[in-house]
């Protein structure tokens, strides 16, 4: 007797199907945050949801697009500003600042990557962090803005957004989320789509992917102003959050470019899944070091350093190689179908 | 005459911005390297010249003799333990390694040192001055400076074409596999190559500290310094290095002539332009 | 017989997944010349790779003069008197012909090789010592890959593939050298996929298939049918 087999391509898994039931009931628990969340934990919350779309995204340059930038915080305090002057100037409201803030974001990032395209790996990276310096030094030239020590948001504007404390508060906490969402759902969408399979054969060999016809150079663009678009966005929502802005905290290295590394370094370069589990980690050591001051810095870089050589994949790339496991259903594989 | 003022200075100020590239393109050339944590080693050698001068009662100048060395060895084993580890097609694992390494330097000199802005006193060398016809004071200090960085890039250029270790500095740095093969142990090659960087750092270290206040976050300026220095003078070209620190000098003041707040500003614009027009540096020697 | 000065026993060699060598033994008695020969991909590269030590093998794997070495790195292996012609002869672009030449001497080994000696044999070399090395004829770039190895006064040398995109009249003039650069007291091992002109300067010959030895003997023991088997494996 024999049995017949056909077989299909497909990307999902049991593990997927769980991953994404769990997911959907894991977004429906924190959309609900603001009915059994304290005041502080939304707040934090807010943070993590915000970390971890700008270490998404920082992902998807450097980790799909081979585009490591130590200089994504241009675009996020470029983003910050962009919000803080379209509300007090042209007087949109804030809450449609954050998209016009975006496409600013991907606008000025044109010029940008025409110039910083010219420079190659390490050195591409430290032009992305003069870029984030010019824009620094910039903003901290417009005395409008309030030139190096920054500018509040007006009461006025603030109470636009929602009349009341608690609902403002639910309302950049669901932003927040919906942020995370977003940027989780455009990567994935880009990676599943055909760009992303270019992507895919760009990271895994330059040389092959040429001969094969993929256009390098615009793929890498494409990717650079979207992910500087959407880390603008970003940046517009954290200082919306914080409600004042300054130069040197928008356009801080450490805060929105080095722990954003060290997220996707400890959780995985490379996979959809590694700056989640890597966001997660980052916020237990956080919360449970942060007392430490500059010793949880030094404890962070140590942890980084040990990581990129003995585990390069990161945490999540060890928990794959031993259990196979993929969340976000991106590789394909054959399957065989019993008939 | 400001301006004649503003441009000397630069100039001069030149200098030491190509002490602190030096380093940087040496290992960039040996071994396609770049270290994030360039401009925190320039940092953490200043710091060390302040111990030197404050415990033993040196002058700076005397400390060099102790810093350098030292620098010198951190660099041997940081590329033998760590970096040699990290070099290979990917370029991520080097740039991450000596990303945390640079957060673990500010970081570490934060705890011993704090953040206070500290400086080196190198004493009546500080106000000794020079008149110049035209009126034009210089400061003896920055001559000085800008004496031995032209002296230590004149160096630095021996070693490479003249001497054995230049030798296998080029033969590594052109085919690795076939440099071993003639007995050159490439770990110990990476070895003395970040080793000299970090000597020439040491120098930039202890003269960026007599000429101004520095503390421990200093140091990704200096890189970015460093850095654009590198490019506009081309990759690969020490005496390159030396035009690019100039011109990112004299850009700076000229800036600072305008405008006090566009003194950095003035200097990236005129990297960018260059990378704009001319996007492989004034006199390339790598590709 | 006296004992082989080098020896490899089932040496196995891999790039990533991919096996290159399965178990291949050859040896290289004092003084001998062996041929190696084989088709592309047979393995002939990868064998003298991980002689000269640029793939790392288990330390019994590779033995020279009764001492384990195939763990040794490719520097160490070189001072012990190992020296390669390398596919594609590989001169440093940024170096002179003389520092070409120098940077091969630098093991430090003593013998009767020196910077006069190799402008001796090849003269054209002297005359155009302080140019690039790379800017040479593809002829003379061979001449500096071979006199850059004799500089390390080896005891046995590895030439890899030395016909390589040469012209017919510099392949017969560097083989009609090859009497004079082998000198007293050397072995040689020649890799070559030109089975007349290695059989022609070798008292050994190895066919390698596959990664395994096919094939071994003296040339004139060899028919040229057992040769072509085990050449092209049909």
């Amino acid at each position: 007797m024999t049995t017949e087999h056909t077989y299909s391509i497909s990307r999902s898994s049991k593990a997927s199907l769980i991953a994404a039931v769990l997911g959907l009931l894991v977004l429906v628990v924190l959309a609900a945050a603001p009915l059994w969340a304290g005041r502080a934990d939304m707040r934090l919350l807010s943070e993590v949801f915000l970390y971890l779309s700008l270490a998404c995204l920082w992902n998807l340059l450097a980790g799909y697009a081979g585009l490591v930038s130590v200089g994504q915080q241009a675009f996020v305090g470029f983003g910050g500003y962009m919000l803080f002057a379209l509300a007090m100037f042209a007087g949109v409201s804030p809450l449609a600042a954050i998209p016009l803030a975006g496409i600013l974001g991907a606008l000025v990032a044109v010029p940008v990557a025409l110039l910083i395209f010219r420079l190659r790996g390490a050195y591409f990276a430290i032009g992305t962090w003069v870029i984030a310096e010019v824009f620094r030094l910039s903003f901290a030239q417009i005395s409008a803005l309030g030139g190096g020590s920054g500018t509040s948001l007006p009461v006025a504007l603030v109470r636009s957004i929602a009349s009341s404390r608690s609902m403002r508060e639910a309302t950049t906490y669901w932003m927040a989320l919906g942020m995370a969402v977003l940027v989780l759902v455009v990567i994935y969408a880009l990676l599943r789509s055909r760009k992303g399979l270019a992507l895919t054969a760009i990271r895994d060999s330059e040389l092959a992917s040429q001969s094969f016809g993929i256009d390098i150079w615009w793929h890498k663009f494409a990717v650079y102003l979207i992910t500087a678009g959407l880390t603008a966005m970003t940046g517009a929502l954290i200082f919306l959050q914080k409600l004042r802005i300054s130069p040197d905290a928008a356009f801080n290295v450490n805060d929105w470019t080095a722990f954003v590394i060290f997220i996707v370094v400890i959780g995985g370069i490379g996979t959809l899944e590694g700056p989640i589990l890597g966001v997660i980690v980052f916020f237990l050591l956080r919360e449970t070091l942060a007392d430490l001051g500059s010793t949880y810095l030094l404890i962070l870089g140590a942890v980084a350093i040990v990581v990129m050589l003995k585990a390069p994949k990161g945490l999540w790339g060890m928990l794959k190689e031993r259990t196979g496991l993929e969340l976000f259903p991106l590789s394909r594989r054959v399957v065989k179908n019993k008939t | 005459m400001d301006w004649v003022n503003a441009i000397v200075q630069g100039i001069l100020l030149g200098g030491l911005y190509a002490l602190f590239a030096a380093g940087l393109s040496l290992i960039f050339g040996v071994m396609r390297l770049v270290n994030i944590a360039h401009g925190d080693f320039i940092v953490l050698a200043a710091f060390l010249g302040l111990t030197i001068t404050t415990t033993l009662g040196l002058s700076p100048l005397v400390a060099l003799a102790l810093v350098v060395p030292v620098m010198a060895a951190i660099g041997y084993v940081l590329q033998r333990g760590i970096l040699n580890r990290t070099l290979g097609e990917d370029i991520l694992p080097p740039l991450m390694v000596t990303f945390g390494l640079s957060v673990i330097i500010q970081n570490g000199l934060l705890e011993i040192y704090s953040a206070d802005p500290q400086k080196m006193s190198a004493g009546s060398l500080e106000t000794a001055s020079l008149s110049l016809p035209g009126d034009l004071n210089v400061g003896v200090l920055p001559i000085l400076m800008f004496v031995v960085a032209v002296a230590v890039i004149a160096g630095l250029q021996w070693i490479f074409y003249r001497s054995s270790l230049g030798r296998a500095f080029r033969a590594v740095s052109d085919n690795q596999d076939i440099a071993q093969l003639m007995g050159l142990n490439k770990a110990h090659v990476f070895g003395m190559a970040m080793a000299l960087s970090l000597a020439v750092v040491g120098i930039a270290g202890v003269f960026l500290g007599i000429r101004t206040s520095f503390d421990p976050s200093i140091g990704p300026g200096r890189l970015i310094f460093g850095f654009e220095a590198v490019i506009i003078g081309g990759l690969g070209n020490l005496w390159g290095t030396l035009v690019g620190g100039i011109i990112l000098g004299v850009s700076q003041n000229i800036g600072a002539q305008i405008n006090p707040g566009w003194q950095l500003l003035a200097g990236h614009l005129a990297f960018l332009f260059v990378l704009a027009v001319r996007p492989r540096g004034l006199f390339p020697r790598i590709d | 017989m006296a004992d082989a000065v080098l020896s490899t026993r089932s040496l196995e060699a891999h790039y990533g997944d991919f096996q290159a060598l399965f178990g291949v033994s050859i040896d290289v008695y004092p003084e001998e010349v062996i041929a190696i020969i084989g088709a592309n991909g047979a393995g002939k590269s990868t064998l003298m790779r991980s002689i000269t030590g640029l793939l790392v093998n288990k330390p019994q794997m590779v033995t020279w003069k009764g001492q384990a070495i195939g763990a040794l790195r490719a520097d160490q292996i070189a001072r012990l008197g190992i020296a390669m012609v390398p596919e594609g002869r590989q001169l440093f672009q940024s170096l002179s012909v003389e520092e070409n030449l120098i940077i091969g001497g630098q093991v430090g080994r003593k013998g009767a090789w020196s910077l006069g000696k190799v402008y001796e044999l090849f003269p054209v070399l002297k005359e155009r010592r302080n140019i690039q090395a790379t800017s040479l004829s593809g002829g003379q770039q061979q001449m500096v890959s071979i006199g850059r190895a004799l500089m390390s006064n080896p005891d046995i040398l590895l030439f890899d593939e030395i016909s390589l995109g040469l012209a017919p009249i510099i392949i017969k003039s560097i083989y009609e050298a090859l009497p004079t650069i082998i000198g007293e007291g050397m072995s040689a091992i020649i890799v070559e996929q030109d089975i007349a002109k290695a059989v022609s300067v070798s008292s050994r010959v190895y066919c390698l298939q596959e990664g395994r030895v096919s094939l071994e003997g003296r040339p004139q023991d060899l028919t040229r049918d057992a040769i072509s088997a085990a050449y092209f494996g049909v």
